[in-house]
């Protein structure tokens, strides 16, 4: 008896199945499993644009609708990848452009777009709905105008710190009077002002819109009559909030963010004036996501906002908020999930010394759901990281950054090699760690033996020797993306666990001792990987034993990369030193 | 001393207490027993791999000390390398807070953080069974590393000109790890409406405040004051709880007393006075220059004892010598 599904019967089934975690394994039963769930796949997301190449992704899911890419390296975003290195958007466009022009949607994360790429969007994708721009370069304001004129059923068009060519605000301008379907418009990195007029026809005739994420430009008036245009909002982001405005022109603003009945996330507040912070209060109990990351508010005026936030899940907030900000959000926001505290000076020097190790060990202890922590910090104790570390054994990302390179703990002037320690072992679904401060080698055992649910790991400025990379590369199980810089290890413990780079999606490491020899010899061994050596000072020659500035080493299936600037070696560009052939696809 | 050699002297050192740390010597160390536990488990664990394909180093099937070397002669030479190029001048500032003389009195030298490979750990790799995934084992000769180029970009690319004063620090690369679009919108937000004066936005501009007795720093954006009158009377509002305890005080508790007019009193001249750090270094009276240069030089202000004051020097260009300017 055959005992197969019929494929009918099996794509029902797969339409259930949304996880792509889970489709990975569905596709790896059997031949059928596999060939019904490429077929139905339609969300699709490529992690590195570099492990695979568009043309096989065409190939293999025939049914894309919606595209997610990420390009350069995370490490991309403090200035540690050199312009040029790569991650160009157009290779993929134009691969489906021409074999899967029913895509949708796209979004692209730290990727190079080029005003060609949104031209070509805009021309070969008939039903193009979303366009999702996360911290991307490369375009101008015309390429926005293209895609706002072209594509008739546009539902989202999100810039989110992106760095763009802005040639004026025109480009607003082009979206069509028929355009009727906007669901989101986040144009909050641009710097030049819109026409007014053109964002309030927009808003006007976009019954669906639901965020809308103005810049800088938009003044506190205009935002006025924009909320007026759209009370239906969940998500805004406003413009400046400084203008001047009289008696009359506040207490109408105050009544229309009373109206804002849906809104649950609010951003941008630049400039944010205290006088004007009341406003906010009648969105308050609704927030579940604030976003205050831009607005330099003192803490006292803090308090009296986040004090009315009661069912806020996100907060993003810089370190003006203090200890004592942070002990106000313990006691009113009990529903915390994420809290991300930014610094408010540029460097070390500048650091918020009202806020300290204590502002997050509050809320640790208090908030019950707090699962995600981004905490920049002048300094830090064990005993803080302990107390976190048993009160919230759910933490599933925790990022701490002690801004002072190697600052031991600032009370016991031990290493925080213990207080890590108390956070691996305790937080047994940790997914994302990134450590700072003084850590030996001890601390990576620690990590090693405990960490195994750590996805990515983000190290700077630790450790003593190979032990420590050897300890995470060993220990890991779960480990996927691995970035180091400035830490004393050379190539001993990358290479005697090479073999665990297969398994990662990538691996950065910058300013450590790796050298050159190690880097041939891990190409020479492993092609299923990229091995680049990054130097922007390139030498005249190198040396087997000198070491290299930056390496990234990624897994894939393309093979090595066509479009590499000067400054990337790999073992392919210079035959005379190894490997006869080219893995190409 | 060959690196075995520097590496046996290291076990019985034991860990951290070999760190030099810039005047700090009170970092207790992990034991050496501890230490030698560590590299013993591991040895356990790591020989246990002996039995898996891993990629290893060419051509040693035996505890070739030619391989050890190469492993580990590698990190071991960039003894001479300072791995942190800022460990001089912190020291050098005059720092009120003293966790920021912890901090940077810890930054050690790459050289110590090399000591410590044990030999625990050289005969462990040494015992490995090298082996590639292919099984191929090439043969190849060992080089001896030079000393690298491992200087941190930031070290580099940082522009120390000598006559920046001792409290500059050299600038890490892509340190804190805050993204670039985050570092220049803040450099834009303009708190002071700038456009109207057709002056380019300005970001925020924090320095620290200190106060002597005071047991911590605040911090104040000098951008959102407009002139000296306003900064007076935000700052008195800040430590007018310090005051008390001061010599001249009435005693009474912190808790009761808000008074403004004391602080205020005591910053116009009877007990302390507000001084600044300018960008070369020195520190001088506030209220000579006028408001705009002023905050285009303040790195730090400092409420002053008067008595610690005599001395100080008044801004050398003759401008307006009028103390008054404060109490505007």
């Amino acid at each position: 008896m055959d005992l197969r599904l019929p494929s009918k019967v099996l794509e029902h089934i797969f339409s259930f199945v949304d996880s792509n975690e889970d489709r990975n394994s569905v596709s790896l039963v059997c031949k059928s499993w596999f060939e019904t769930e490429r077929l139905t796949r339609k969300r699709v997301f490529v992690r590195n644009c570099y492990a695979v190449t568009p043309a096989a992704v065409a190939r293999r899911f025939p049914g894309m609708r919606s595209l997610t890419l990420k390009g350069k390296p995370h490490f991309a975003d403090y200035n540690l990848v050199p312009d040029g290195w790569g991650g160009y958007a157009w290779p993929w466009i134009e691969a489906m452009a021409e074999k899967s022009p029913s895509l949708e949607e796209l979004r692209l994360k730290r990727m190079v777009v080029t005003d060609e790429c949104l031209e070509k969007i805009a021309a070969s994708f008939k039903d193009f709905k979303v366009l999702v721009l996360t911290s991307c370069e490369g375009f101008s304001t015309d390429g926005l105008a293209a895609i706002a004129v072209a594509c008739r059923n546009l539902t989202e068009l999100e810039l989110r710190e992106c760095i763009v060519e802005d040639l004026g605000g025109d480009w607003l301008s082009y979206f069509p009077e028929t355009l009727t379907s906007l669901v989101s418009l986040d144009f909050s990195c641009l710097d030049s002002e819109v026409k007014l007029s053109d964002l309030e026809r927009l808003v006007s005739r976009s019954p669906n819109l639901k965020s809308l994420k103005l810049n800088r430009a938009v003044s506190l008036d205009a935002l006025g009559s924009l909320l007026r245009l759209a009370p239906q909002l969940v998500e805004l982001g406003t413009g400046s909030f400084s203008d001047k405005l009289d008696q009359e022109a506040v207490s109408k603003l105050a009544q229309v963010f009373t109206e804002l009945k849906e809104l649950k996330s609010l951003s941008g507040l630049w400039d944010v004036l205290p006088e004007y912070i009341p406003l906010l209060y009648s969105v308050c109990p609704g927030l579940t996501s604030l976003n205050l990351s831009y607005a330099t508010v003192q803490m006292p005026d803090l308090v009296e906002l986040l004090s009315r936030c009661s069912n806020l899940q996100k907060l993003w907030v810089m370190d003006l908020i203090e200890d004592k900000g942070l002990e106000a959000v313990a006691s009113s926001c009990k529903e915390l999930r994420e809290l991300r505290v930014f610094p408010s000076g540029a460097d070390v020097d500048e650091t918020n010394v009202a806020m300290t190790e204590q502002g997050l060990v509050s809320v640790s202890e208090a908030c019950p759901n707090l699962e995600s922590v981004l905490y920049f910090c002048a300094q830090f104790t064990n005993a803080a990281l302990a107390t976190i570390a048993k009160t919230r054994p759910n933490l599933k990302c925790f990022r701490l950054c002690v801004i002072e390179p190697f600052a031991p703990d600032h009370k016991t002037h031990q290493p925080l090699d213990e207080g890590f320690k108390a956070i691996v072992e305790s937080c047994k679904d940790l997914q994302r760690l990134s450590v700072s401060g003084l850590l030996t080698d001890k601390a990576f055992e620690y990590i090693g033996t405990h960490g195994k649910k750590l996805r990515m790991l983000s190290i700077a400025f630790a450790g003593d020797s190979d032990l420590m990379l050897h300890h995470l590369l060993s220990g890991c199980e779960s480990l996927n993306k691995l970035e180091i810089r400035d830490c004393p290890f050379g190539d001993t413990a990358l290479l005697e666990n090479a073999a665990k780079l297969e398994t990662m999606r990538s691996l950065w490491m910058s300013s450590c001792g790796v050298s050159f020899g190690a880097c041939k010899l891990m190409s020479e061994k492993m092609p299923k990987l990229n091995v680049e050596v990054i130097d922007e000072h390139t030498p005249e020659t190198r040396p087997d034993s000198s070491a290299v500035e930056k390496i990234y080493i990624y897994r894939t299936l393309a093979g090595p990369r066509l479009d590499m600037p000067e400054f990337v070696w790999t073992i392919h560009k210079n035959p005379e030193i190894g490997v006869s052939h080219l893995a190409i696809e | 001393m060959s690196p075995e050699e520097k590496l046996q002297s290291n076990v019985s050192d034991g860990g951290l207490k070999e760190h030099n740390y810039l005047g700090l010597s009170d970092c207790s160390s992990v034991g050496s027993s501890n230490l030698s536990g560590l590299a013993d488990d591991d040895k356990a664990t790591i020989s246990l791999k002996a039995t898996e394909l891993t990629l290893g180093l060419p051509g040693s099937q035996s505890p070739a000390r030619d391989n050890t070397e190469l492993n580990l002669l590698g990190p071991a030479k960039l003894d001479e390398k300072p791995f942190f190029p800022l460990l001089p001048s912190k020291d050098e500032i005059s720092c009120s807070s003293s966790q920021k003389n912890l901090a940077s009195g810890n930054k050690r030298g790459f050289s110590d953080t090399m000591d410590k490979f044990s030999e625990a750990k050289v005969s462990v790799y040494a015992e490995k069974n090298w082996m590639f995934p292919e099984a191929v084992v090439a043969n190849q000769s060992v080089v001896k590393k030079e000393v690298p180029q491992n200087i941190p970009k930031g070290k580099q690319s940082t522009t120390n000109n000598s006559s920046s004063p001792p409290a500059a620090k050299a600038q890490i690369v892509g340190w804190p790890p805050v993204r670039s679009y985050r570092k220049n919108t803040l450099a834009t937000t303009c708190k002071n409406s700038d456009e109207v004066d057709g002056k380019p936005g300005s970001g925020p501009l924090f320095v620290k405040v200190s106060m002597d007795g005071a047991p911590y720093l605040r911090k104040v954006d000098l951008r959102s004051y407009n002139n000296y009158g306003e900064l007076s009377s935000a700052l008195e509002k800040m430590f007018s709880t310090f005051t008390l305890g001061q010599p001249g005080s009435s005693g009474a508790t912190g808790k009761d007393v808000r008074n403004e007019t004391r602080l205020k009193d005591l910053l116009n001249g009877k007990d302390y006075v507000l001084t600044y750090e300018d960008k070369d270094g020195d520190w001088m009276l506030v209220g000579d220059f006028s408001w705009e240069i002023f905050i285009g030089v303040c790195k730090k202000l400092k409420i002053m004892k008067g008595s610690d004051a005599i001395g100080l020097a008044a801004a050398p260009a003759p401008r307006t010598m009028e103390k008054s300017k404060m109490r505007a």
